[in-house]
Formats: structure tokens, sequence, C-alpha cells
């Protein structure tokens, strides 16, 4: 192991910047992160081993005990649920012959459950040592037993089981382009870098993550700060369940989105990019570094580009389950190689970003538009969408539909008419921008997708009427829970705290006061929380209790208190340890 | 000129690279906080300390003063808050006030008094949390741990050590030691440290000192957190 791990470290420089990557080398050749090996990264990267320590512990991906050989992670998104994960992951927990969340005591294989992982129109989907597996089904899950209890090599296992659909259903402005490499960056150089930041401005492009944030201006006063080196970082940390759509962009449109890096990056002045790309990806990365490799090659990055006397290269990072990392300073946190922790603001990335440098971070969407509009200029983007949402939305739709998958419309398309194009029918509500964002009613299909009306980063969830509200509620803060990163106390505490109040209420045990309590803690986390993350974590809360009071004041006992679990079961340990089962041994849940 | 900023309608001056705490301070207004300590950078996670900044939920402790900044620090609405958040804290750890040996000179304790908090009024968690005796001279009760990272700045930033630090995920988090058994009796820790003395629990205690002044002659047996704290850190910012 001595070996591996120095031979390691010296392949990444002895960066601790890295340490994501060793991390993951380390995790996939012994299956867990051994003490031995945090003690002597430590030294070698000379950072302290509680660094490395807490990286390990914060991410899903990195365990402290091995996991199986064959390590199978399987998504509990809500659209999971609603093909049947429950009982397709015990069906699969039971030809294993094992627990969910365990390894089998042969240390062959391990299972459990993982945060969406980005492929919710091809539900069930899951990883297998970190690669994709889609549409699951009991045929496909006894395929992959068998080649689990015949421990064939993974790269044997019929590729059918590890295909990734791009079901780009209506493509429009952006996706039916057409470039040619070296175009955009070409066009920039020939109009002139400020010349091409005024086209950016003029299209009205604003951040396609969600957060909407004016993308010339993040790019201005990036390149307005005095620095002596400045980032450009493509945030692919595509984590909002529901969303998948930088997946399909990055495997049938990386070099657009390259190019419109490097345009980025010569307007800031900025010699190194990164792209972010989550974990939960990993079947792309091999793809995108032979792209880059052949973009080097093709001199469109690396030294003198294209004649053109600017130096840009890019270096993909991959994450390793965590959802926080998404926003945007705790994904430079990650970069930087530590735990994925939102900082404080001001100061903003645009002046102290990566290794403390001006850093502009864009969605991968943004960077799409931002290369076509290199090229086509600023109108051409602008005579598309509303007046304050400026060009198309590329969509992520899943769920209770005919025909799920990458939907573009410009700005100001209607719900209604998106619910018709995707073939929906007898709906009851939409989740909108994930579980961060807004559950919409079937009064409301008239509101528009865009940043004045519904703004989404692109997760378009749509729910039939067979389909129970509390169970999207219930899943959704289970989310939340598992992924806040634990910083602040109103996230920390309060999401939990929310997890266990819904809990409480969808197993019936909630009562009179239970839904004033209920309102109350999500305001505490929406109010004084940290980050984005814990600012919206009560949304899928309070935007289902605003419009469906009934449905929660149903599920209340008609009395003024009860407990918040089951009183007689809580017993049932006593019960068996003083050899009891009398009616004195039990306890009714409320006094009559 | 002064600059100024208006914090519940008293203007009060700042200096650039002020925070809002800092300002506050140092003219004697005391914003309730438990992660923040002017000796060390500040953290910003307890969120004790928000306050609104022209109508916006800020951490004080953290965000700059700056020109035309109109703060409500004391009102119902953010005393009720602070007060929810400070609950959170107690049912999040395992904080038994009557038997514990940092009663009456505990922050968190001071800070539930200062703002009236009666009960938990949350469900406790009720958290397995170990306790660390090995040092000789020093113990951690990670039952008392809030997550301030105030023994982990002092550590770096005045023990030039780096004994301490936070590690894990949302609920998982936990106070960790910088050394090979994880143990505090493998750490350079000494018994004089700043970090050894600076938790604002009962989280990191000085072993056979825990009753030498009895209860009931302890800090805040007879003052309130405000005074204190101002008397505290208010001082340090003029010296």
């Amino acid at each position: 192991m001595q070996n591996f791990i120095r031979n390691l470290a010296q392949e990444n420089d002895f960066q601790a910047t890295r340490l994501l990557k060793i991390l993951r080398a380390v995790q996939a050749k012994y299956l867990h992160i051994p003490k031995q090996a945090i003690e002597q990264l430590a030294l070698m990267l000379n950072v302290p081993r509680t660094q490395i320590q807490n990286v390990v512990a914060f991410y899903s991906f990195f365990h402290f005990e091995p996991r199986g050989k064959y390590d199978i992670l399987i998504s509990s998104s809500i659209t999971d649920l609603m093909v049947g994960q429950e009982e397709l992951i015990n069906y699969f927990a039971e030809k294993l012959g094992v627990k969910i969340g365990e390894v089998r005591a042969d240390g062959v294989v391990s299972l459990a459950n993982t945060s969406c992982s980005g492929m919710c129109d091809q539900s069930l989907a899951g990883l297998v040592n970190g690669y994709a597996i889609t549409k699951l089904t009991k045929p496909r899950i006894d395929e992959i037993v068998e080649n689990v209890n015949k421990q064939l090599p993974l790269e044997n296992w019929s590729q059918n089981l590890f295909d990734v659909q791009d079901n780009i259903l209506k493509p429009d402005l952006l996706l039916n382009q057409k470039t040619t490499q070296g175009e955009a960056i070409n066009t920039t150089f020939a109009r002139g870098l400020m010349q091409t930041l005024d086209e950016v401005e003029k299209s009205g492009l604003r951040g396609r993550g969600g957060a909407g944030y004016t993308t010339a201006w993040k790019w201005k006063f990036c390149h307005e700060e005095q620095a002596d080196q400045r980032y450009i970082v493509c945030n692919a940390d595509e984590g909002e369940p529901g969303t998948f759509k930088d997946r399909v962009i990055l495997n049938s449109y990386a070099d657009s989105v390259f190019e419109g890096m490097t345009v980025a990056a010569a307007i800031i002045g900025a010699t190194q990019g990164f792209i972010y790309l989550r974990g939960e990806y990993l079947h792309l990365h091999e793809k995108l570094e032979a792209i880059l490799q052949a973009r080097r090659d093709a001199n469109l990055l690396g030294k003198n580009i294209l004649q053109h006397g600017f130096d840009f290269d890019i270096e993909i990072c991959l994450g390793a389950g965590a959802y926080i990392c998404g926003e945007e300073s705790a994904l430079i946190e990650s970069l930087e190689g530590k735990a994925g922790i939102p900082r404080n603001r001001p100061p903003y990335p645009v002046v102290s970003g990566y290794l403390n440098k001006p850093t502009s971070v864009n969605n991968v969407e943004t960077f799409l538009a931002a290369a076509n509009i290199a090229i086509h200029g600023g109108e051409w983007f602008a005579n598309f969408g509303t007046a304050k949402s400026k060009g198309t939305k590329i969509l992520s739709i899943s769920g209770d539909c005919a025909k799920p998958g990458i939907y573009e419309y410009p700005f100001g398309v209607t719900a209604q008419t998106i619910l018709n194009d995707c073939g929906a029918s007898d709906v009851l509500g939409v989740q909108v921008g994930g579980p961060s964002g807004t559950f919409i009613s079937n009064d409301e299909f008239e509101r528009k997708i865009a940043f004045e009306d519904l703004a989404t980063g692109g997760s378009f969830i749509i729910f039939n009427n067979s389909r129970n509200i509390l169970d999207i509620v219930h899943n959704f803060s289970h989310f939340f829970a598992h992924e806040s990163c634990g910083f602040c106390t109103p996230c920390r505490v309060g999401t939990s705290l929310l997890k266990k109040q819904v809990d409480k209420i969808v197993e019936g045990h909630g009562s009179a006061g239970d839904i004033v309590a209920l309102e109350e803690l999500c305001q505490i986390i929406k109010n004084y929380s940290h980050c984005g993350l814990g600012q919206t974590a009560a949304n899928p809360v309070l935007t289902t209790l605003e419009r469906y009071p009934e449905i929660y004041q149903k599920m209340l006992k008609k009395i003024s208190y009860e407990p918040g679990f089951d009183l007689d079961k809580s017993l049932e340990i006593a019960r068996r340890m003083a050899n009891r089962d009398d009616a004195h041994a039990h306890l009714a849940q409320v006094e009559d | 000129m002064n600059k100024t900023i208006v914090i519940d309608g008293k203007v009060i001056p700042f200096q650039d690279g002020q925070t809002i705490m800092e300002a506050a301070a140092e003219a004697g207004i005391y914003i309730a906080h438990l992660c923040h300590n002017p000796q060390f950078t500040p953290h910003g996670s307890c969120k004790l300390c928000t306050v609104k900044v022209n109508g916006r939920n800020c951490s004080a402790c953290t965000f700059p003063a700056s020109e035309g900044q109109n703060i409500t620090n004391i009102s119902k609405e953010l005393n009720d808050d602070r007060e929810k958040i400070t609950q959170m804290l107690f049912v999040e750890g395992n904080h038994f006030c009557p038997s514990c040996e940092k009663t009456g000179n505990c922050n968190l304790q001071a800070v539930a008094y200062h703002l009236g908090m009666t009960d938990n009024h949350f469900p406790h968690f009720f958290e397995n949390r170990e306790v660390d005796a090995s040092h000789p001279d020093v113990m951690i009760d990670h039952n008392r741990c809030i997550f301030c990272t105030l023994c982990v700045r002092a550590s770096q930033e005045v023990d030039s050590k780096n004994v301490f630090a936070i590690s894990g995920r949302g609920l998982e988090k936990r106070l960790v030691v910088n050394s090979e058994s994880g143990l505090l009796k493998d750490s350079d820790l000494d018994v004089n440290d700043c970090a050894a003395h600076i938790c604002p629990t009962g989280a990191i205690l000085i072993k056979r000192t825990g009753y030498k002044v009895p209860i009931g002659q302890r800090i805040f047996d007879h003052a309130h957190i405000d005074t204190v704290t101002l008397a505290n850190e208010g001082a340090s910012h003029d010296e």
C-alpha cells in the first residue's frame, strides 16, 4: 500500500488540492480509505490528518470501513420511488443476500441507497463501483446478481446495463446548433474580448444553475479584480434531484461547453479552468478527457491557442457524492481538496475564489449558451425569451409522462405547454426546480418558466393524481437532512428536526399543534441558514402546505396531544426482557 | 468624518474592515453569539448573531459594516428565533446543566437564560456521543460540543498548533483530535493552551478544577452574558 500511495501522491504532484482525486483512487483500490493511507497522505501532502479524515467523512463515496468489491448504490429520489424503488431494492437485497446499507459477509458486494443519480428519465438507476446503471428491472437485477456472484469483471458485463440515453426530445436554439471547433474562440478574438463581453451582456444571459445571476457581470467583476491569476470553473455538479440536462450537454455538446469556458477564460484573463463533474457522472469522465486531449492536439487548449497569444487549459475534477458542492463556494472548497462547506460572503468568489483568487463559477448550460452567443452575437440570443429571462432553457423532464427527457424552450413557456409536449395527463402537480424549487398545483399550469415566475435550474418532475403529496415531501425532507453540510445550526439541526416532524405527521402521529410547529420550524431554517441549501430546504413543505393544507390536516389526530412515536412499539424490548405479554405490558397510544 | 451605521436606532461609528459585530461591541452594544470570539477569525456558523441589515438577515460576526446600514438587533422576532436556534443546540447534543461542571460559567446556558429560554421546545436527538478522558489534564465530553470551532481556531491561531478539527457531514459532525489514535492524550495539547480554555460549553474541561469555584459564585450567577461579554470583548477592541 505504501508504494501505491507514494506513486499516487507523486502523480498528483503532492498537491493537497487533488485530495479528492487521490482518495477516489484509494477508495477504488482498497474499497475504503485505510487509516494507514490517511497517515501517509497527511505527511506526503503536508496537510493535517484531520483534513483528510474530514474529507473521507464528508463525502458519501468515501468510507472508513471497506465496501464490497462490487459496491452497488441505488438512487432513491422521488422519481425512483415512483417506479417502485423500494420493492426493487428489496428484491436486489434478497437476491444478493445482503442487507441494504451493509456489506455481504464474503465482502464481495455491498448495497445502499444514494441521492438522485441524475438518470430520472431512465429510472430505476444506480451505480456500480461508481458507474451508472439504468432502467433497472427484475430481469436486469437478476443479471447483475449473476455477474456479481460470478465475480465477473465490470468490463465483461453486458454493456447495455450501462447504457445511458440522451433522450433529447425537443431541441431548440442551443441544442440545434452544430458548431465547428474553434469557431467561438476565433469569432471572440476577431471581435475583441471586451466587445464579446458586451455581446454576452446584450444577450441577457443569466446563470443556468437556477440562481440567475447575470453572466456578463460575473465575468466583468472577475476581470476587473486585481490579481496575478484568475480561474474559470464549470459547475457540473448537477445534484438537484430531477436534473440531468448537464449530463446530456456534456455527453453530446462538450466541445461547445469547453469552447464557452475558453472564451470566458480569455475574457476574464484566466489561464486555468476546472470542470467539477459530479461523482455520479463517472461514466462521462473518460470521454471528456479524450475530448480535452483532442482539443489540446488541435491547439484549442494549451499554449498560444489558435495563435491568439492566449494560454488556457482545463482539468476535470470529480466529486464524491455531496449535493452541497453544487453551491459555488462549497464547490471551490471541494476543488481545493476540502469538505464542501459554503464560505462566508463577502468576499464573493469573483473576488476571492479558488486559492483565494478571482474565480468565475458558471453552469454547464451557461457555457454552452455563451459559446453560441460568442458566435452569433447577443441579439441572436436576446430575441428569444421574456423581458427578464432571455434565451432558452434546457429542461430535464421526468415523472409521470409518456416521454421523459430533455426539452429546450424559450423562456416564458407555460407549464401546460410542456405537459402537453411530454405527454402528461391527469396531472396533480409539478415540482419545478427540484426539491429546492416550487411545487405547483394543477391550478397553476399557465405559469411560465422564467426567472420572474418559475425559476428553475432545469428540474421538472411531473406527478399524476395517483401520487401522494406527503410521499413527495417525505422524500425531499429526508434528502435535505442527508445532504446538509452541517456548518450552521439552523440547517444542521433544523433539517433533521424537519425530517422528524414530517415523519411524525406522515406516520399519523401528528396532533393539533403539529402543523404550526412544522411551519415555524420551516421559517427558522429558511430565514437563518447560511447558504442556499438551507434557505430552500423547507420549500417542499412550505409550497405544499400553502396549496394543500387539508392534506396535512387530514393526517392529524383529533386530540390535543399525540406522542411523536409509537408508544406500544417502544415497549417491545421491555416486554421481551421481562418475558411478558399480558394486557398490563401494553400501552394505548392515547389515554381514553 | 466618521463613517456610521445604525443599530436599533442608535448611530454608531465604524472603521473600514470592521464587521457589524466589532463595531457594535466597541459601541457597547451586545449582539448574542456563541461561535464568535474577537480573538479569532470569525466563523459565522451558530447564526445566533443574525441581525437584519436593511431588512435582510446577515451574520453580524462576518458581515462587514458599511455606510447606510440600518440594522435591527433587538426585536421580538429576532429574539424568538435566536431562542429557537439555541434550543436546536440543546436538543442536538446532550446538555444537562444541573449535572454539568460548567454550569454558571457556560455561555450556552447563559445565552439561553439571556434569551428567556425555559424549555427545549424541540424533540431531543439523544445522540450517543463519547467522552475522551485520555489526556492527563484535559477532557472532552462530546455530548456538549456545539461545533463552534473556537477550540479549532484557538489552537491554530493562538497556540500555533492544530489539535482540533470538525469532521463529518450534517448531524454526523464531530470534534476530532489531530493524533494518530484520535485520542487527546496523543495530541500535542498542553493544559495551558488557549484551546483548552476557550470552550463556551462544557465540552472541553480542565480536569480537577470543576468545582474550585462553588456553584452560586460563578460568572453568570451574578451577571448577565451581555455585560460580561461587553466587558471582555468590547474592551479587547479598545486596546
